[in-house]
C-alpha cells in the first residue's frame, strides 16, 4: 500500500461508529471504505491477472499434491523428464477436466451432454449473481455487509415454505415464493440497516451475528413438524410443488432455469438503480463521503436502511434461486457458502453489475467444473477454494498484482468522490 | 528485494538437490496388475457435506472403499461434497465416469440418489443410512439397527453406574444420531425393570424425541461443556453420539474420578489408548465392513436392491469387547442373554429413527 495516491491515503483521524461527526465535511473515509474503493477501482487488467496468477499458483499445488509427481521428484536430477512429464500431466488433467466440467465436454456421449457443462456453469452462477449484486450495492454505499449468507438462508427458507406448504396455480405459486424469499432476505438485512441507522451499530458485526442466527433458525425449523417431511424423521423438507419451481429454459435434460434470466434482469435493474436513479446517486454519495452527502441534504440514515433492504432482497433471491431452481427441497446446507462466495464475486466484479455477472460466471464455472476435476483427475476439491482465496488476496492488494506484473499505477481518486466534493 | 529472491531461490534449489539426487528407477517390465474381473470394476463414492475426513460416517464409509481397492483390486472414484448444492452435480459427474456402483453416503443424499436412479435405470447405487421412496431396482439401501447395540450399551451403563445416573448427548438431532440415544435410554429402562433400580438417563427423552445436542460434529469444546454439565448433574457414564466431539467427553471424564465414556461407531478402546481405562465398551456401527461387503458382492453378479441391514445377528453392529475388569461377570452374562433374545426376535428394540425395509 505504499504507492497509494495522496487523495485516498488513510488519515490517523479515522472516524468511529456509524455517523462520522467531523464537521469539516472533508473527513477522510475510514480504512474499510478506502479499501473497498481501492478494490472497486482496480482495473480490469489487475483482475484478469489476479485470476491467472491464482490459477498458476493452484497449478503448483495440484502438482505438489500429485503422488506421481512426488514419486518422480525423488530422482528429478537423474531423469528430469519423468518429473516434468508428471507435473504436466497432473496440471493438464486437472485443468482440462475442469474445462470439460465447466464449458464444453468433447468426450461426452451425446451432443446434449457436450454442451451441458456450460449450462451447469450458468446455473451455478445464478445465486452468486443475485447475492453478489446485493453485496456490490452495499460496498459502493460504504456498507460492509457480511450478512449475505444469512439473507440467502432466510430467502431459501421462506420460498421453500411457500413452495411446499401451499397448492396454487403455477404462475402465482412461483411468484409468491419468489416474493416471499425476497422480502425475507430484505427484512433480515433490514435489521442490520435499522440498527446501524438508529443506534450506530457496526454493520459488520451485526450481519455476521445474523448469519449464525439464520443458520440455527433453519436448523430449528427443519426439526419442527411444519417443515419436516411427513413420515420421516430427517431434517429435510417435503419436495416443493412443481408449480413453485422455476421453469427449465432448455428442456428437462438441462438444469438451467428461468432464474438465470431473472438474475440478468436484476443486474440490469441494479445498474439502473445505481447509475440512473436519484436513490442510486444518494447511495453512491454516502459511500464516497457520508459527511459531504449529509451536508448536501441526503438523509444518511435512510440510505443505510434502504441499501440494506435492497441488498438483502437481492441476497434473498440468491437463496430463492437455489431452492426453486435446482434443489427443490430445503435441507441443512442448502445455501452452501453462497453468501460468502458472493463477497468474493462482488469484490472481483468491482461491485459493478456487469463485473458481478462475469465474476459469478467464473465462480459458477469453478463450481460446475470441480466435481469432474475431482473424479477424473483425483484433484482435491479444496484446490478450487485455494483459487478463490488467492483471487481475493490478490485483488485486495492491487499494488501487489501491479508490482508482480509491473503495471503502472492507476490515475488518482474516484470520479464520484470529485463529483460529490464539487 | 532482488537479493532476498536470489537467496530464496538458491536455498530452494539446494533443498531440492539434496532431496532429489536419488536414482531413477528401471523401466517397469511387464505389468503386475491383477487381471481378475474386479480390476475392471469401478467403485464410486459421493460424500455428504461433511467430506471424507469428517472423522465420522463419511470417513468410515470411505475406509470401506479404500479397503476394497486394496484387497479386491477395484478402481475407485470419489467426489467430496462441500455443501448440499453439490449433491446433484457430483452424482452427475459420477454418471459420466463409468462407475459400476455409486455409493452415496448419508440420508442427505437420498433425494439426489433417487432422482439419479430414476433417470439412469442401468446405473447401480448404494445409499447409506436411508432408503429411497419409492424403492428402486437399482438402489441398495445400507442400514444399521444401531439401536439394538445401543440398547445393550444402555443396559451395561445402568449396570455399572455408581451414582445411579447416566447420560447421552448427540451432535445434531438427526435419525442416525438419535437412534443411538433411543436404544441407550431403552436399555437403561430395561435394566431398571429387571433389577428394580431407578437409574436415571439424562440427555434424551424418547417420548418427545428431545434432548441434549452440541449442534456440531467438530467442536470438541462443546463435548467438554456438555459432559461437565452431566457430571455436575451426577452422571458417571456418558454416551456421546457426536463423532469427534466425543473426544471432549473423554477429556472431561478423565479429569473426574469414576466417570466413564461409552464410545460409538468404532472401538474407542483401540482408537484412544490413553483413555482405555475409562472406555468400558463401544457401540460399533460397521460401516466400513458394510461398504466393503456390498462392493465385494457387486464385483460378482450379486448386486440386488435388497437392503443391507447391519444387525446384532449378522454383526453389522454390536457391542465392542468389554475389556474393563470392573464390569461384573453376571452383568456381561445378562447382556449376552439379551443379545441372544434380540437376535432370536424374542426381544424387540424399537426406535422411531430405525428404517423398516419390508
Amino acid at each position: 500500500m505504499t504507492d497509494r495516491q495522496p487523495g485516498t491515503s488513510t488519515a490517523p483521524g479515522t472516524t468511529k461508529g456509524s455517523e462520522p461527526r467531523d464537521p469539516s465535511g472533508t473527513a477522510e473515509p475510514n480504512r474499510g471504505r478506502t479499501l473497498l474503493r481501492d478494490i472497486a477501482e482496480s482495473t480490469g487488467a489487475v483482475v484478469t491477472l489476479a485470476v491467472l496468477a491464482a490459477l498458476a499458483l493452484a497449478a503448483v499445488l495440484i502438482a505438489a499434491a500429485n503422488p506421481e509427481v512426488q514419486r518422480t521428484a525423488s530422482y528429478v536430477f537423474a531423469r528430469p523428464s519423468d518429473f516434468l512429464t508428471a507435473v504436466w500431466e497432473a496440471v493438464w488433467s486437472a485443468y482440462s477436466s475442469l474445462f470439460r466440467g465447466a464449458v464444453f465436454d468433447p468426450q461426452a456421449s451425446t451432443t446434449e451432454r457436450m454442451f451441458r457443462p456450460l449450462t451447469e456453469t450458468l446455473t451455478a452462477s445464478v445465486p452468486l449473481i443475485f447475492a453478489g449484486l446485493g453485496l456490490g450495492i452495499g460496498f459502493r454505499s460504504g456498507l460492509f455487509n457480511i450478512g449475505a449468507q444469512g439473507q440467502v438462508v432466510l430467502g431459501a427458507v421462506v420460498s421453500a415454505y411457500v413452495g411446499f406448504a401451499f397448492q396454487l396455480p403455477a404462475l402465482l405459486h412461483v411468484t409468491l415464493a419468489v416474493l416471499g424469499g425476497l422480502m425475507a432476505g430484505a427484512l433480515w438485512a433490514g435489521i442490520a440497516g435499522a440498527l446501524k441507522a438508529r443506534f450506530g451499530a457496526n454493520e459488520v458485526i451485526v450481519t455476521i451475528m445474523l448469519n449464525s442466527i439464520a443458520v440455527l433458525l433453519m436448523s430449528y425449523l427443519l426439526s419442527t413438524t411444519a417443515f419436516k417431511r411427513p413420515g420421516s424423521n430427517n431434517p429435510i423438507s417435503p419436495m416443493l410443488d412443481e408449480s413453485a419451481m422455476f421453469v427449465p429454459l432448455l428442456g428437462d435434460s438441462f438444469r438451467l432455469h428461468a432464474g438465470w434470466l431473472l438474475a440478468l434482469a436484476a443486474a440490469v435493474g441494479t445498474w439502473w438503480l445505481m447509475e440512473r436513479s436519484t436513490w442510486g446517486f444518494k447511495f453512491r454519495a454516502v459511500g464516497a463521503n457520508a459527511d459531504a452527502a449529509r451536508t448536501a441534504g441526503t438523509s444518511v440514515r435512510a440510505v443505510y436502511v434502504w441499501v440494506m433492504l435492497v441488498a438483502g432482497g437481492l441476497a434473498g433471491l440468491g437463496g430463492v434461486s437455489q431452492v426453486l431452481g435446482t434443489e427443490g427441497v430445503l435441507q441443512e446446507g442448502v445455501a452452501g457458502s453462497i453468501g460468502f462466495d458472493a463477497i468474493t464475486v462482488a469484490l472481483l466484479g468491482r461491485s459493478r453489475p456487469l463485473g458481478t455477472v462475469l465474476a459469478a460466471t467464473l465462480f459458477g464455472a469453478l463450481r460446475a467444473g470441480s466435481p469432474l476435476m475431482q473424479t477424473v483427475s483425483g484433484t482435491p476439491i479444496d484446490i478450487v477454494l485455494v483459487v478463490q482465496a488467492v483471487i481475493v488476496l490478490l485483488i485486495a492488494a492491487p499494488p501487489l498484482v501491479r508490482s508482480m506484473f509491473r503495471l503502472p499505477a492507476p490515475g488518482s481518486g474516484s470520479r464520484l468522490a470529485k463529483e460529490v466534493a464539487a | 528485494m532482488k537479493r532476498v529472491a536470489q537467496i530464496a531461490a538458491l536455498s530452494a534449489a539446494a533443498a531440492l538437490a539434496l532431496a532429489a539426487c536419488g536414482d531413477a528407477p528401471e523401466e517397469a517390465t511387464g505389468s503386475a496388475t491383477s487381471t481378475t474381473a474386479a480390476a475392471d470394476f469401478t467403485g464410486c463414492m459421493v460424500s455428504d457435506a461433511g467430506g471424507f475426513d469428517d472423522g465420522s460416517f463419511n470417513e468410515s464409509s470411505y475406509a470401506g472403499l479404500e479397503r476394497a481397492v486394496e484387497e479386491l483390486g477395484i478402481k475407485k472414484a470419489e467426489a467430496e461434497s462441500t455443501d448440499a448444492g453439490q449433491y446433484n452435480g457430483n452424482l452427475d459427474s459420477m454418471m459420466q465416469n463409468d462407475c459400476d456402483l455409486i455409493i452415496t453416503v448419508g440420508f442427505n443424499l437420498a433425494d439426489a440418489t433417487a432422482a439419479a436412479a430414476e433417470g439412469n435405470p442401468d446405473q447401480k447405487f448404494a445409499l447409506i443410512d436411508s432408503t429411497v421412496d419409492p424403492a428402486r431396482e437399482n438402489v441398495k439401501p445400507i442400514l444399521f439397527n444401531t439401536h439394538e447395540a445401543a440398547y445393550l450399551a444402555g443396559y451395561l451403563a445402568a449396570g455399572i453406574t455408581e451414582t445411579g445416573t447416566v447420560a447421552t448427548y448427540g451432535g445434531f438431532p438427526i435419525p442416525s444420531v438419535t437412534i443411538f440415544m433411543d436404544g441407550f435410554v431403552d436399555g437403561v429402562a430395561k435394566y431398571n425393570e429387571d433389577h428394580g433400580t431407578d437409574v436415571k438417563a439424562l440427555g434424551w427423552n424418547k417420548e418427545t424425541q428431545d434432548g441434549e445436542f452440541t449442534d456440531t460434529f467438530d467442536d470438541k469444546g462443546q463435548g467438554v461443556i456438555s459432559t461437565n454439565n452431566f457430571i455436575a448433574a451426577g452422571a458417571d457414564v456418558i454416551l456421546p453420539v457426536a463423532g469427534p466431539v466425543g473426544e471432549g467427553s473423554l477429556s472431561a471424564a478423565s479429569q473426574n474420578d469414576g466417570v466413564k465414556v461409552i464410545w460409538v461407531d468404532a472401538d474407542g478402546y483401540d482408537m484412544y489408548p490413553e483413555y482405555q481405562d475409562i472406555i468400558p465398551t463401544s457401540v460399533l456401527k460397521g460401516m466400513e465392513q458394510a461398504v466393503f461387503d456390498v462392493l465385494y458382492a457387486s464385483t460378482g453378479t450379486a448386486f440386488n436392491s435388497d437392503a443391507y441391514v447391519g444387525t446384532l445377528a449378522n454383526e453389522g453392529i454390536g457391542l465392542a469387547e468389554v475389556r474393563d475388569e470392573s464390569v461384573p461377570e453376571d452383568l456381561l452374562e445378562e447382556i449376552d442373554t439379551l443379545k441372544q433374545q434380540i437376535v432370536d426376535g424374542e426381544l424387540v428394540v424399537e426406535s422411531p429413527s430405525s428404517i423398516s425395509v419390508d
